[in-house]
């Protein structure tokens, strides 16, 4: 059984993070060089970690399966960042970031690592400033700010609806920098395939390279993984299609614990699927929900009308009438089960009848096209790019889509995770968001990780390190590591089948979004426990992988990266069955109010479900870390 | 999950670049593609087509894509011999079938410069402009030691001109565009975004001189003004900002040839 300490470090709130770094042990600035990090991963958080590192003084290697680390998914949100500035003067304070996203993230976050990331937020705008990212500005030259879902006040940073890209290229920056003196190795469509563990410590990793197919050991004192989320085991998501969970799936099965798989966020506004080719949605930022009001027909015979011709009283503005104080900016998972459940009663639009109108026409009254065009102009392109439809003259049609996972690689308060050595960063790990993440909040915690807390943290581990001492790559451990890898690539492109990966991505997918999406039962729950695996049977025996593993084959990647989500989904699945209880975008339909919201058990599950891998076709072993709330008192959310 | 039904589906024929590795010679070969839904984006048609080759037994088209959202500068197709295709202000991956007539013979290329080679079929590889940001695409701000972010104000109108230049998402149309294969746009854009904020001035002219270096010992070539890179560009970034390059590039270069020792000098022109 795992051993799971948090490491939580004692005393007051406030005071933990200062307290522990000044307790964490040094690593002697002659000897940093001397220790060689594998960061895996170049998004927000792996980017910020391998050039912050390399400042240090430490040796980096990262790699990326992208051509470019420049190209990571973060490059692709929109909205914002948080951060608790106070720059307007509207009440903000770390306390109030910090009580926001316990709150947001239902009461299951662990509350030491959420005040520290709302105490580093500040540091982050700082840094991305002073590397020439080009946030918004106000006429006096100031920082701008915009609002989110699930606060009252206005605290989220952006550059235009590209933040994600602006502040990627922050620190994609930082990196080049790092590479162009020298202080990072970068390896580009080098793909980790698997770690390698020594004595229990993680000490390598195997990857391979997606140009060429060759294999390689690498040898490294400490590994980072900052390989994002496991959205795409839903197949259609608003992830990017190369987006996958094997670093850390192959990690998983090397003894580091999974923690709270099912939580998994449905982002509320994302334009419908509209045909069977479809390879992924696309997401209309939450900021549009500062200006556009969400609405479906009262009656649901006005539902295929002109939206034009349906008169104000037959609107049903649902959020502002469910939840009057938050209206349109109700946290993701209240405002996409809200969507749900209007178009489960037959009340949803378009063609489909999946989809529910947001509406800028009240906005465009109040403001102006033009003022419109300047906040959202972007958006308003990319949803006429995509369903030929003007935004500006029509009301648009979204709905909810997969968009992030809360769950994770377990980790502990100095993100390592109960693997010594292995580190995981950003969206990969478990702690920060609990049941539900708040809009802004992701870039926040992949640059948290990367530039103020990974740097602070390894140093406590290397220290108990001798220099010098990493295996040497021909250990028994890296060619058993490297023989597993070669064994799945050729079982896979030895299956004698008949149907492309893309089919059974597909249908895994669709029994995902079934039974395990925005609202899940047991009954559900337990069939996609039977389904699963006999797809995942039909896969190993009928896939079909045309090619070589000697040259670049996108087949292959993908059917290595579907083989994991394969086990993953089951294990998502197994989770969201045993958390009985309902709580922030986990909705188990047996634990709710009567009005419909989230009934959490916090007697039984004020938790934090580590599942921990026990062999292949063993149930996996699910260790518990109790979430204990010092200083905030768990309540019933109320965003009414 | 179903097709919108009031639409018509077109059928198209693909003439599609294929080449099994960096030193093999290619060849264009033909593809039907039957009975399309016209909201299918261009990358789900080859999607389509792929699934088909793969059931046949066929090599599916290897093509480069990630985000399907126009951001992360991935996909780099030239359709009809235009980067990104036939549509202004868009990636490949935002080019959608319902801009092609049904019947339409389609041509599909992979971007072509000599610092581009290919890889397989419609992939190239681009690390040469990873190489040129690495030169000196950055200003120089150890993590930790930033100042107060509203410490260093920034008009609006010099903000938004810099947020215009960072735009740019990397994907190498503008080379690609290019007669002389030049990147020209590309260091233009990182050059003018960080040269024109406050933050970035103190490395200003160092950062023009070692990008634009670079750039030419990578084997781009030059910029004679025609302008096809910022047509292509699917962010639209301007070719004003090379001229705003050459300026920057010709005083650093001045004041390097110039007044190398002494600061006395330096101060003077």
């Amino acid at each position: 059984m795992a051993q799971l300490d948090s490491k939580i470090p004692s005393g007051p709130l406030a005071d933990k993070w200062r307290k522990h770094k000044v307790e964490s042990k040094l690593v002697n600035p002659a000897n940093k060089r001397k220790y060689e990090i594998l960061v895996v991963g170049a998004g927000l958080a792996g980017s910020s970690a391998a050039a912050t590192l390399a400042e240090l003084g430490y040796k980096v290697k990262c790699f990326v399966f992208h051509d470019s680390p420049r190209r990571a998914h973060s490059i692709s949100a929109q909205g914002g960042i948080n951060a608790a500035k106070n720059y307007q003067n509207d009440g903000d304070s770390v306390y109030r970031l910090f009580y926001d996203t316990i709150k947001g993230g239902d009461y299951r976050s662990r509350e030491a690592n959420v005040h520290r990331l709302a105490e580093v937020s500040v540091n982050i705008i700082d840094q991305c400033a002073a590397q020439g990212v080009p946030f918004a500005r106000e006429y006096g030259g100031l920082l701008a700010n915009r609002s989110f879902g699930g606060a009252q006040v206005s605290r989220t940073f952006y550059a235009r609806g590209q933040t994600g890209q602006q502040l990627l290229l922050g620190a994609y920056s930082a990196l080049s920098r790092m590479i162009g003196a020298g202080g990072v190795e970068l390896f580009s469509n080098e793909e980790m395939s698997d770690l390698v563990v020594i004595n229990g410590h993680a000490k390598g990793i195997i990857t391979r390279n997606l140009n060429t197919g060759q294999i390689r050991r690498w040898s490294g004192d400490a590994v980072i993984l900052a390989t994002g989320g496991y959205g795409n085991v839903y197949n259609l998501s608003t992830y990017a299609r190369q987006s996958n969970a094997t670093a850390i799936w192959r990690a998983y099965k090397r003894g580091a614990c999974f923690a709270n798989p099912c939580f998994t966020q449905i982002h509320p506004t994302c334009i419908p699927v509209s045909g069977d080719y479809q390879s992924k949605l696309t997401l209309m930022s939450e900021s549009l929900r500062n200006d556009g009001r969400i609405w479906v027909p009262k009656r649901k015979e006005d539902c295929k009308k002109d939206p034009g011709t349906i008169a104000e009283d037959d609107r049903d503005y649902y959020l502002e009438r469910m939840y009057p104080s938050f209206g349109n900016l109700a946290p993701r998972d209240i405002s996409s089960r809200a969507a749900k459940r209007v178009c489960d009663e037959g009340r949803g639009v378009g063609e489909t009848g999946l989809g529910v109108y947001l509406d800028f026409s009240d906005a465009i009254n109040r403001l102006g096209e033009n003022v419109v065009r300047e906040r959202y102009g972007n958006l308003f392109d990319i949803y006429h790019e995509i369903t030929n439809e003007n935004g500006y003259k029509t009301p648009m049609r979204i709905y909810p889509a997969m968009h992030y996972t809360m769950g994770g690689l377990w980790v502990d308060y100095n993100l390592m995770s109960n693997v010594p050595g292995l580190y995981v960063l950003g969206e990969a790990n478990f702690s920060d968001h609990g049941a539900n993440r708040l809009g802004a909040s992701a870039l926040m915690q992949g640059l948290a990780d990367g530039y103020f807390v990974i740097p602070n943290t390894i140093g406590d581990y290397l220290a108990g390190q001798k220099p010098g001492s990493r295996p040497p790559a021909d250990a028994p451990e890296f060619k058993q590591a490297e023989d597993n890898v070669r064994s799945i690539i050729s079982r896979l492109l030895s299956v004698p089948g008949k149907e492309p990966v893309s089919h059974y991505h597909k249908r895994l997918g669709q029994i995902m979004w079934t039974y395990c999406g925005m609202a899940r039962t047991k009954e559900g729950l337990e069939k996609a426990l039977q389904e699963i695996p006999k797809l995942r049977e039909e896969f190993w025996a009928n896939v079909k992988v045309p090619g070589s593993e000697a040259t670049l084959n996108q087949s292959l990647e993908r059917a290595c990266r579907v083989a994991d989500f394969f086990e993953l989904g089951e294990l998502l699945c197994l989770d969201a069955l045993t958390r009985e209880e309902s709580c922030g975008s986990h909705f188990r339909e047996e634990y709710q109010y009567p009005n419909g919201e989230c009934k959490r058990d916090d007697e039984k599950f004020a938790h934090a479900a580590a599942w921990e891998y026990q062999g292949e076709g063993k149930p996996p072993l699910r260790n518990i870390e109790p979430l204990n709330y010092e200083s905030v008192k768990m309540s019933v959310r109320n965003y009414k | 999950m179903v097709a919108e039904s009031s639409t018509k589906t077109i059928s198209v024929t693909l003439r599609v670049w294929r080449q099994a590795g960096p030193s093999q010679p290619g060849k264009f070969v033909e593809y039907q593609a039957k009975n399309l839904n016209p909201n299918m984006s261009f990358l789900e048609m080859l999607d389509v087509v792929n699934d088909e080759l793969t059931v046949k037994g066929e090599e599916p088209i290897a093509f480069a894509h990630d985000c399907r959202e126009g951001i992360c500068g991935t996909c780099s197709l030239v359709i009809d011999g235009k980067p990104h295709g036939p549509h202004r202000a868009v990636a490949s991956c935002q080019t959608y079938v319902r801009s092609f007539a049904d019947g339409a013979v389609i041509t599909v290329e992979p971007f072509r410069a000599k610092p581009f080679p290919v890889i397989k079929d419609l992939i190239t590889e681009r690390s040469a402009l990873d190489k040129i940001q690495q030169a000196g695409g950055f200003i120089s701000v150890r993590t930790g030691a930033a100042p107060d972010a509203n410490s260093i104000p920034v008009a609006k109108d010099v903000a938004e001109l810099a947020m215009d230049a960072a735009q740019c998402i990397g994907c190498g149309a503008c080379v690609a565009a290019c007669k002389n294969a030049s990147a020209m746009l590309f260091v233009a854009a990182k050059v003018s975004h960080l040269g024109l904020l406050p933050q970035g001035q103190v490395e200003r002219g160092r950062r023009v001189l070692a990008m634009v270096r670079k750039m030419d010992e990578l084997g781009f070539g030059s910029c004679t003004n025609q302008y096809e890179c910022s047509a292509a560009c699917p962010k639209l970034v301007s070719h004003d900002f090379i001229a705003r390059m050459n300026r920057d590039y010709i005083s650093a270069l001045v004041h390097e040839t110039f007044a190398p020792a002494s600061p006395t000098m330096s101060g003077g022109a």
